[in-house]
């Protein structure tokens, strides 16, 4: 059992810092961004895995397993002794194992109810505020002097433009957009995006999960570029990043925000990706992809393999 | 035959264009005038829009005597600026259930429409 924890805990100190520092740094995402998410996702669930596993093999381990350690403390939790071999090492690791799980889930259902009401107040006003576009029904217009679009998810969608998007920018470059933001509800991003935001509501103190928020939404932002690619091509898509990214610069300087200065990078990036050909994917990814997706399925194996001892389902 | 959200928004532009608060039987008149899909519907139907309105807290009714008259409870403009700033406010900090492609370039703009809506806040 110590042994499980040892490994949970090497696993969690590895997934907490130097790996996503690594990632984030990398530049073969840009290139193969849904394996990269994926990778992302697995980093995301193994650690928070191994570290709650961490806490529980080591609590455990006088009993020999979870369920076992849970029947020896459990007539004695509210009166006391602790039992034989218990110490109060182990009921801390215990208690704060419960304590992070607990975080994390309710973080996760707030942070997910939050986001239903503020849905369902957008499409309460979508639906006043807006009219269909004429010849795509299923995009609406908002009268508006500021361009930007966006898009509602949920089992109700909603694309949103603003007259403004639609004065700065050609037809073709609108259908592009339409495609990006069409992408982002096809391939349900902002299940990705609630979970890692969760996830940095839950420690906002700890930069990594800042980090890791955004190089998901960056590689979010670049699959629904791709989807865009796939429909219109890549001109109309570079033209109207370009065009709506004039007006990024100047903002850039006007309030001077970190967040200004990362968001014209991530828009650099997305240009700078545009160069490569969409079509056939160049050779390298192919490799890069499978090593992804392998590393993401064997990170989230290693702590559900030392689940199954905790729980004494494996000796 | 005009779905509710359609009229819905049929009944919140009439409420936008008017100065006064009307009765039911005043906004159904205004509609038949309309040239859209919202025309030609019962007094009744109008109702029934205008207490989903009122319960979404779009619409106010004033009880004082009947019929009962309603008006709308922000301008269009109001609502408009409220959307808009949830999804600006929302790029802005990185906080992002929602995609958007502009968003993020948008940020001189975002200054300046937060700046605007603060002065209308302030109203």
């Amino acid at each position: 059992m110590l042994a499980v924890s040892a490994v949970l805990g090497v696993l969690a100190i590895a997934l907490a810092w130097p790996v996503p520092v690594v990632l984030a740094r990398a530049d073969w995402p840009s290139r193969a961004p849904a394996a990269a998410l994926a990778l992302w996702q697995a980093i995301a669930l193994a650690g928070g895995l191994s570290m709650i596993g961490c806490l529980l093999a080591f609590g455990s381990a006088p009993a020999g397993s979870l369920p076992a350690a849970v029947a020896a403390l459990a007539p004695y939790l509210l009166t006391g002794p602790l039992p034989a071999g218990f110490g109060v090492a182990e009921i801390a690791a215990l208690t704060l194992a419960v304590a992070i799980a607990l975080l994390l889930t309710l973080n996760l259902a707030l942070t997910a109810v939050r986001a239903e009401r503020e849905r369902r107040r957008q499409h309460q006003l979508i639906g006043l505020l807006s009219h269909p576009m004429p010849g795509d029904p299923r995009t609406r217009v908002l009268a508006h002097p500021v361009p930007l679009a966006y898009c509602v998810p949920g089992i109700r969608t909603a694309t949103v433009l603003t007259d403004g998007l639609i004065d700065v920018l050609t037809a073709d470059e609108l259908t592009a957009v339409i495609a990006h933001e069409r992408t982002h509800l096809d391939q349900l991003h902002h299940l990705v995006r609630l979970s890692f935001r969760a996830w940095h509501s839950a420690i906002p103190w700890f930069p990594i999960a800042n980090r890791a928020e955004h190089a998901v939404i960056t590689l979010t932002e670049m699959l629904a570029d791709d989807g865009a690619r796939r429909a219109v091509g890549t001109g109309p898509l570079r033209g109207a990043l370009e065009r709506v990214g004039d007006a990024g610069e100047s903002g850039a300087s006007l309030d001077g925000t970190s967040g200004a200065d990362s968001d014209a990078a991530m828009l650099a990036a997305r240009l700078g990706r545009l160069d490569e050909p969409a079509t056939p994917p160049p050779a390298d990814p192919r490799g890069v992809r499978a090593a992804a997706l392998t590393a993401s399925a064997v990170l989230v194996a290693v702590p559900l393999v030392g689940y199954a001892v905790i729980l004494g389902i494996v000796p | 035959m005009a779905s509710l959200g359609e009229l819905e928004r049929s009944v919140m532009e009439v409420l936008w264009t008017s100065d006064v608060a009307l009765t039911a039987n005043e906004m159904r008149d205004a509609l038949a005038l309309r040239d859209d899909a919202a025309r030609m519907v019962a007094t009744t139907t109008v109702l029934t829009v205008l207490s989903r309105l009122e319960r979404k807290g779009f619409v106010s009714r004033s009880r004082d005597m009947r019929p009962h008259r309603y008006r709308a409870l922000l301008s269009r403009e109001e609502h408009t600026a409220e959307l808009m700033h949830e999804v600006l406010d929302r790029s802005a900090d990185r906080d992002a259930a929602l995609a958007r492609f502009v968003g993020t370039a948008s940020a001189g703009e975002a200054a300046t429409l937060r700046r605007l809506l603060d002065e209308l806040a302030r109203h």
